[in-house]
């Protein structure tokens, strides 16, 4: 597999959009494997609704981009039947809130029956859909909720969060034959980033977050939105003389712990920025690990900076409240630095 | 609904003993592993099949090896008429490394898929949709096979059942669902459970053919099964059929059975025994000899001590492969 080089001058890079990026995915992995299909409600003729399949009706048909009533735990469960025998669905179900009425098949049916069948049938599913808060989305489209996922054997989760990335991880996706959660945070579908030409043919592992700036002076660990406002924050705290390197974790199950603890091996200092809730989240985990292997590294304790422990509000105003903003990373990158 | 009685089929001798071997098969199992629970060899759950043969063998009897069947927590006669070996299936329950589910799974974790068994299951509803998926998987991929889903009574109140067979109506799926109604939900009578207590008759709801067969003939299964199976393999998309039957022994193993049913209706429903009906009739019929029939009676005897004995004495798994197979080989 390829590793993905994120800052090297490549030939025939393209700019896409993060949406654009993984429909390539999809398109091209359609193409190579007629048992992949997609399932979901208006992702045949009218192209998803954000554009995840738009133009493949029109190449594949209604069998493999196949329209469903609104029966989320159905198709779900459907799909998981499918993966059992033979084929390769990917379940487009717009916000990852929607899939929720499916917990129990994701919970004790795609997680478990791989294991439940001795490693005799694979379960092979594409689980895809947006996350995070944004837009006034309010409370039943803003969920993350993707440590739950990670708190389970059998599943990987991915957040990427740049469309290199989209692309590369979906073909990954596509490819292996375990269940996969690709989550999309919403405030990156039409962020643009460059993407190796198509006969690259790049995939990119799970398991590996990405060096977003090195630094020496504290690691950050950030996850999908995050990523970026931490960046800025991090080349804001650059003026003044503080090389703060992020992490974009991208893998949220597998965990890179490697690139983490080698990270906080060269900074002494760890902060996670998720905009997703704390307790038993992500930053309680990476916190748990680093204590556990890295505990003489450490110049400081690690720090959480998370999203506000509430239901999402609607008004942009309560929503900015419980949103995390670049100032309020650059201040706990300040603390952290004054412990 | 229209009420199948079996009474048109042709049957050769070698089809009738199979029915009939496999009836029994079941039987002896189910009574040598209540046995065995009641010995304490059985750590987990035991819910057994006893009295409802008829359904799963005059199903099975119509599926091909690479159909795949989607079984419940009273699963052990669906996997044995879809062909697991019994020995495998009895040393799953006595969580021994030569279970089916290599002492993984238990009762209701039994997969079979060489066979097309995808599994028993721990919860009630989400095989309905996965035998929809399977079916789908079968269309998509151009091939004749056929998915069949069994589920009790209790699984039809649940929205798996209506959204499983709402799906396979719309894209004309090649899935059989298989509705076993013995009138009790562990020990929910079904008529405290709905309004309408046909379930057949729900077909219409979804716009495909619906059949009621009693669930203890096993010939009345078999012809509803045949058109139901035929119909799904020939492109013309699902059917439900109903058999009407009973458990005669407890929900599982271990549990009482007073209280919300009485002895007279279970020993009632003694006497319309599967395999003792089918016997008679083809003895009447002149389609086996009571010799055939002993013979069977005799070889399934020597399969089920077989596997008892195998049960017994095979090897506890490896403690350090509790934790294998999470994640696929990529
Ligand atoms: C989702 C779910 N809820 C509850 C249970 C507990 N439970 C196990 S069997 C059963 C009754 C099922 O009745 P039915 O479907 O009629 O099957 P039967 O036992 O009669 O064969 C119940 C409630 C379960 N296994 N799964
Ligand atoms: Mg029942």
């Amino acid at each position: 597999m390829v590793t993905a080089v994120q800052n090297g001058t490549e030939t025939g890079m393209r700019e896409l959009t993060y949406t654009t990026a993984a429909r390539e995915a999809l398109d091209e992995e359609m193409e190579r494997n007629p048992r992949i299909f997609v399932v979901g409600e208006g992702i045949g003729e009218r192209g998803g609704n954000f554009n995840t399949t738009l133009g493949l009706y029109e190449k594949y048909g209604p069998e493999r981009l196949r329209d469903t009533p609104i029966v989320e735990r159905g198709f779900i469960g459907m799909c998981t039947g499918a993966a059992m025998t033979g084929t390769r669905p990917v379940v487009d179900f717009m916000f990852l809130d929607f899939a929720l009425d499916a917990f129990g098949e994701m919970v004790n049916q795609i997680a478990k029956i791989q294991y439940m069948s001795s490693g005799r049938l694979e379960m092979p599913i594409v689980l895809r859909g947006c996350i995070g808060i944004g837009g006034s989305s309010a409370t039943h489209h803003s969920g993350n909720y993707y440590p739950i996922f990670a708190h389970l054997p059998g599943f990987r989760v991915v957040v990427p969060t740049t469309p290199r990335d989209a692309k590369g991880m979906l073909k990954t996706a596509l490819r292996g034959s375990d269940p996969v959660l690709f989550l999309e945070h919403k405030l990156l579908l039409n962020a643009k980033g460059e993407v190796p030409p198509v006969e690259a043919d790049e995939l990119i592992p799970f398991g590996t977050a990405a060096i977003r700036r090195p630094g020496t002076d504290a690691t950050v660990v950030a996850i999908g939105a995050m990523v970026d406002k931490s960046v800025q924050a991090a080349e804001q705290l650059s003026q003044e003389g503080v090389e703060i390197e992020v992490l974009d974790l991208r893998s949220i199950a597998p965990m890179d712990e490697e690139t983490i603890l080698a990270s906080v091996a060269k900074t002494g200092r760890l902060l996670v920025v998720d905009e997703d809730f704390q307790p038993c989240g992500m930053g309680a985990e990476i916190s748990a690990v680093v204590m556990e292997k890295a505990f003489d590294e450490l110049d400081a304790p690690v720090q959480r900076l998370n999203g506000v422990f509430t239901p999402v509000p609607y008004s942009p105003v309560l929503e900015n409240a419980v949103t995390l903003s670049r100032e309020q990373i650059l201040q706990a990158m300040r603390d952290l630095m004054a412990e | 609904m229209s009420v199948v009685t079996g009474g048109g089929l042709d049957l050769t001798t070698e089809q009738a003993l199979w029915l009939l071997r496999e009836m029994l098969r079941i039987r002896r199992v189910e009574e040598a592993l209540a046995r065995s629970y009641a010995q304490g060899l059985i750590p987990g759950a035991c819910h057994t099949y006893v009295g409802q043969e008829a359904i799963a063998v005059g199903v099975c009897a119509h599926l091909r090896s690479d159909d795949v069947v989607f079984s419940t927590h009273r699963g052990h006669g669906h996997a044995l008429a879809k062909g697991a070996p019994a020995r495998e299936v009895m040393a799953e329950l006595f969580g021994k490394a030569t279970g089916v589910s290599k002492g993984r799974g238990g009762s209701m974790h039994l997969f079979v898929p060489e066979v097309g068994l995808m599994g028993t299951t721990g919860i009630v509803g989400p095989n309905i949709l996965q035998a929809t998926g399977a079916g789908y998987s079968f269309q998509l991929m151009k091939t004749d096979q056929v998915s069949v889903a069994f589920f009790g009574d209790g699984a039809v109140n649940n929205g798996a059942f209506h959204e499983g067979v709402n799906m396979a109506a719309i894209w004309a799926l090649p899935v059989v669902f298989v509705c076993e109604n013995n009138q009790f939900a562990t020990e929910v009578p079904f008529d405290y459970a709905t309004r309408n207590t046909d379930v057949a008759e729900r077909a219409r709801a979804y716009g495909i053919p619906g059949v009621t067969v009693d669930g203890n003939d096993v010939l009345a299964v078999s012809e509803a099964a045949q058109a139901a199976v035929e119909r799904a393999r020939s492109g013309g998309g699902p059917s439900l059929v109903e058999g009407r039957t009973y458990r005669t022994r407890p929900h599982a193993e271990g549990m009482r059975d007073g209280g919300y049913r009485t002895v007279e209706e279970i020993d009632a429903w003694k006497q319309r025994d599967p395999i003792a009906d089918l016997e008679v009739r083809l003895l009447d019929r002149g389609i086996a000899t009571q010799e055939q029939i002993d013979a069977v009676r005799q070889e399934i005897e020597e399969v089920v001590a077989d596997g008892l004995e195998f049960a017994k004495t095979s090897p506890y798994p490896e403690p350090d492969t509790a934790a294998l197979h999470i994640y696929g080989a990529s």
